[in-house]
């Protein structure tokens, strides 16, 4: 049924727990992969999304016991995330936690495991846990990151294609 | 539910899923219709339990419930599903946006690390 490029990210949304983990492989050793996710410059080139005009951190304390925060903006609105390195064990694992501030009591304890492939390559498995079902969901619909506004202008455009 | 609160309808969807039972009868009907009896057969509730869990899903419109027949089998509406699997893939392609990006990064970057790869960093506003 998938016959999508094994490349790309794979999802699995948790049917028993309020979980989504994301695989994806990348062709890099894991001490890069990791250091693009340590250094705060490197992290804000890529979490992206495109949709928004500028992230920009407040906090970035990249160890066991460190706190992170930043902010997006677009249009004028900012968006505010923040949480806690929990763990950070290099070249192999982060756990932390992520929080729209725009919605204080939610929070995702998300652990991203660095798998080394060999050849210069790695395995990442990001998984991300809320604590309902409605909460996980709420975040698919979501996506969170992207803004509430987009999410619900995209979902007008599909209910309208239905 | 409060009245407040305003679910939109995929939020809806995903609501009338979080149920365990609600989620294995979805998956029941995605294999043939069936009636309300026949859903209950497997599980240790009673007929009317499932019958309710039945209504709440039709509420959604997740399923539908044929008039002609007695029995009144229940049917899954596959538009309905299709959307919420289009919202796990566009979830799903977002991630794969963000980690092209990261591949770009990750191209780039040098193989010696810097110094201060472990460093606290302090940024100013």
């Amino acid at each position: 049924m998938n016959a999508r490029n094994p490349r790309e990210a794979q999802i699995v949304v948790d049917p028993d727990v309020p979980m989504v983990k994301i695989i994806r492989e990348f062709d890099a050793p894991p001490e890069k992969v990791f250091r693009a996710h340590a250094d705060p410059d490197l992290f804000m080139k890529w979490v992206g999304p495109d949709s928004l005009d500028a992230s920009k951190i407040d906090r970035w304390d990249f160890r066991t016991g460190g706190e992170w925060r930043y902010v997006s903006t677009r249009d004028g609105d900012e968006f505010w995330f923040r949480g806690c390195f929990h763990e950070v064990r290099p070249n192999e694992l982060i756990v932390q936690t992520f929080t729209f501030e725009g919605y204080p009591d939610g929070v995702a304890l998300e652990r991203l495991a660095l798998e080394d492939l060999g050849n210069g390559r790695t395995r990442l498995v990001a998984t991300s846990l809320v604590d309902s079902f409605e909460g996980r969901d709420a975040f698919i619909a979501s996506g969170m990151e992207t803004g509430v506004q987009e999410g619900y202008r995209r979902l007008d455009a599909l209910l309208a294609s239905v | 539910m409060g009245a407040a609160l305003q679910l939109d309808p995929l939020s809806q969807v995903f609501s009338a899923l979080a149920d365990p039972v609600r989620r294995d009868i979805v998956g029941r009907l995605a294999g043939g219709d069936a009636t309300v009896t026949e859903l209950a057969q497997p599980y240790g509730i009673s007929i009317q339990a499932i019958s309710k869990h039945v209504k709440v899903l039709e509420s959604t419109g997740l399923v539908t419930r044929s008039r002609d027949a007695q029995t009144r089998p229940v049917h899954l509406e596959a538009k309905v599903f299709d959307l919420m699997t289009a919202w796990i893939e566009r979830y799903r392609r977002q991630a794969e946006q963000r980690y092209r990006r990261l591949d770009a990064v990750l191209a780039d970057l040098p193989d010696d690390p810097p110094p201060t790869t472990h460093s606290t960093k302090e940024t100013q506003p």
